[in-house]
């Protein structure tokens, strides 16, 4: 299965940009998990953390985030937040 | 004709002029470096956030329920231009184009009977304003006491700007500011940012797109999250913009400064010389005439 491209923004910076197996994401309405070939999706954030699963079973990298929202295109998924911190 | 002690006074004036503006134009190559990749690194996430907005904006039908920071006042009468300028002078006509184009947007402005008020960020358009519109700025942010803008401050500017539209100061806000393109060219550059401008209709392929696309919560509500961040994040891209800008134009500045002074020096010295040997010759003429009296 190919890889889920993921990008994390902030105002700032570039935080991470790498292809991953799997992003744990915490959406204002309940965490969601976004693997390749996700289907559309946008939702906002809650301040919580993001799990960052760089291959199957993996131990997740965690990145703290606060504001903002994440996208999930067909170019894969962007983290757009207002700071971040591994 | 300047004696040669004058000339030799002001050749080393001008010398150690030219090793200050040297020195200025080393410090702002060194410091735009710096600038320039922090306005590069942050211009990812305002293009990408004011992507989403404008397709939102494009989506979603604007209703008297719809956030105020899209569908406006319903009027367009009062309009406030944030405008951004550096801090410091001595960076060629940096300054002069931003508050020039400001102008010209706000005698538009003013041309068609509407009302411009300012707010500066930054002191070096102040007196110029001022001068034209007395009375007419209405708020100002220091940001004289910082070195690098910051996120925190982009914030607080645009916490303040979307109070006064909460409370109904103005209708329409654009922001002046100077669009970094090259280290040779800025842009000064005038954008509207309250009420947000929907996309262009002629981007339907993108709107068409994302239109499979699922929001949660829905478009309306993630509207109302992101519009007061996007008003924060188009003012730090300016303040970024801004300081890359300046520290171009600084070094541009500087560069003609030293090499102007390296001309005059040159030009100085031919003449110093010339009268140095003119007075030599005169003298030999005076022992030779001297002598032959004898």
């Amino acid at each position: 299965m190919p890889d889920l491209r993921f990008e994390l923004v902030t105002p700032e910076r570039q935080v991470l940009a790498a292809d991953v197996h799997m992003v744990v994401v915490p959406g204002s309405e309940g965490e969601f998990g976004v693997m390749a070939g996700h289907a559309p999706y946008m939702t906002t954030l809650r301040d919580g953390e993001l799990a960052v699963y760089r291959t199957a079973g993996a131990t997740p990298e965690r990145v703290r985030v606060s504001g903002g929202f994440a996208e999930v295109g067909a170019n894969g998924l962007t983290v757009l937040a207002e700071s971040a911190e591994a | 004709m300047a004696s040669l002690k004058a000339l030799k006074i002001r050749i080393g004036s001008v010398k150690s002029t030219q090793k200050i503006t040297k020195a200025m134009k080393m410090v702002a190559a060194a410091k735009l470096r710096r600038a320039q990749s922090n306005a590069e690194s942050g211009r990812p996430y305002s293009a990408r956030l004011s992507d989403v907005v404008s397709s939102l904006a494009s989506r979603i039908t604007v209703g008297p329920q719809s956030p105020r920071l899209i569908a406006g006042t319903g009027a367009e009468q009062r309009h406030l231009i944030v405008l951004a300028s550096g801090d410091r002078g001595l960076a060629g006509a940096f300054n002069t184009n931003i508050v020039r184009a400001a102008r010209r947007a706000a005698d538009e402005l003013i041309a068609q009977g509407r009302q411009v008020s300012f707010y500066l960020v930054g002191r070096k358009a102040r007196p110029v304003i001022g001068r034209f519109y007395p009375g007419q700025i209405v708020g100002q942010f220091d940001t004289s006491e910082m070195k690098n803008p910051s996120y925190a401050e982009a914030q607080a500017i645009a916490a303040e700007i979307i109070e006064r539209f909460e409370s109904g100061q103005f209708d329409v806000a654009h922001l002046a500011y100077s669009n970094f393109r090259s280290v040779l060219a800025q842009e000064p550059t005038v954008d509207q940012i309250i009420p947000v401008r929907p996309a262009a209709a002629n981007d339907s392929a993108a709107s068409g797109a994302s239109a499979a696309v699922e929001y949660e919560p829905d478009e309306e509500d993630i509207l109302a999250a992101l519009l007061p961040r996007n008003v924060a994040v188009q003012i730090y891209r300016a303040l970024l913009e801004n300081q890359a800008g300046f520290y171009g134009s600084q070094m541009t500045a500087m560069d003609n400064a030293t090499r102007n002074a390296g001309d005059m020096i040159n030009r100085l010295s031919i003449q110093y010389n010339r009268q140095r040997q003119a007075a030599i010759t005169t003298e030999l003429v005076e022992i030779i005439s001297g002598a032959e009296a004898l």
